[in-house]
């Protein structure tokens, strides 16, 4: 038997309910979503007094236009979104070296040594009317371009792929396959590319 | 009576509900910890494109939203696609104030690490998505992403 002077003991066994109550209240109000997304760097402001930029040669650019009914227009052919993939990666890496795309120098890349590095810029040009849909598909395939030659040029040299690399924070090699292929998508200044608006 | 006591005892005793306000706890400690408070009302219709090549936006403390997309309540606001910051309509001209007042939320430090995620629906026209482009480059904010759903792939 408890002393007489000892205070009467708390009753807890309404503890559970109460944290019930909140453990409902942090459930209802939780939410969970991580947020994903396409990034990208927009290009600094251009100052008003900017001398012209030099000419890139027409071989070395890819151009995609799209306009305001969501037709696609590849280096002056019309396209399918699902082919925009296959003809930009032929275009980035032009394994062939055909003259009609673009031109390769010599550089040096840890782990690589000297390689030819296409000097690949791909301009893409939307319209006003554009759906978002559209301009994230176009935008998309073209990431998966440059992810799928990495991943092809890192299985190739280290029998592991890029994303491998990305995840275990492997800096340096990283480094070393964006350098063989940078990835360049160089958004137009607005204007309108046409198409019924 | 002696049957009565017999059937008793061959009752299975019952469980011990002592430990129940300790699950209970962690879990609500879990979703404490877990939760993530401020979230805008959306005043726009907001379905994301999909999207296979993405990348998760780490740090949400230095993320700023731009929500663009047609308003909920068309009775109101018509149609048209509006931009939202925060909890209320803007227009373009407001998306450079609102990244500076941001800015100046945060540290120093860590200002160059701020990434503004563009919560944009899919109907959207591109036009409208410009001039927030052009006004991020005239503040100076870089760093975006176009906030996207994943696409599952079929194989």
């Amino acid at each position: 038997m408890a002393g007489k002077n000892a205070p009467p003991e708390i009753n807890a066994s309404s503890m559970a309910d109460i944290a019930f109550l909140l453990l409902v209240f942090f459930l209802v109000t939780t939410t969970m979503d991580t947020d994903l997304g396409l990034s990208r760097l927009l290009p600094p402001p251009l100052p008003e007094d900017m001398p012209k930029p030099p000419e890139i040669k027409q071989r070395n650019i890819f151009e995609v236009l799209v306009n305001s009914n969501d037709q696609l227009l590849v280096e002056g052919e019309i396209m399918q979104v699902a082919e925009l993939t296959e003809t930009a990666k032929e275009f980035i890496a032009n394994p062939n070296d055909d003259v009609k795309l673009p031109a390769k120098i010599l550089k040096e890349v840890d782990f690589f040594g000297n390689v030819e590095v296409s000097k690949q810029v791909i301009s893409l040009q939307n319209d006003n009317g554009t759906s978002y849909n559209m301009y994230i598909q176009v935008q998309n395939e073209l990431a998966r371009a440059y992810n799928e030659l990495r991943n092809e040029l890192a299985m190739e040299k280290f029998g592991k792929t890029y994303d491998y690399f990305l995840e275990t924070k492997d800096k340096d090699k990283v480094k070393a396959i964006r350098k063989i292929y940078p990835q360049r998508i160089s958004e137009a200044e607005p204007k309108n590319v046409g198409g019924a608006q | 009576m002696s049957k009565f006591n017999k059937n008793k005892e061959k009752a299975t005793p019952q469980v011990s509900t002592a430990s129940l306000p300790d699950i209970v706890f962690m879990l609500l400690f879990f979703f404490m910890v877990s939760t993530v408070m401020r979230e805008v009302d959306l005043k726009i219709v907001m379905q994301s494109p999909e999207a296979t090549e993405i990348k998760k936006l780490e740090n949400k403390n230095l993320v700023n939203y731009i929500y663009i997309g047609s308003p909920l309540e068309t009775k109101i606001y018509g149609t048209t696609p509006r931009i939202q910051l925060d909890d209320a309509f803007a227009n373009v001209k407001d998306v450079q104030p609102y990244i500076e007042t941001k800015r100046s939320e945060v540290n120093e430090a860590e200002i160059p690490l701020l990434t503004t995620s563009l919560k944009v629906d899919g109907d959207t026209e591109m036009g409208i998505v410009t001039d927030v482009k052009q006004e991020l480059r005239k503040a100076q904010a870089l760093k975006i992403s176009y906030s996207t759903r994943e696409k599952v792939v079929k194989q």
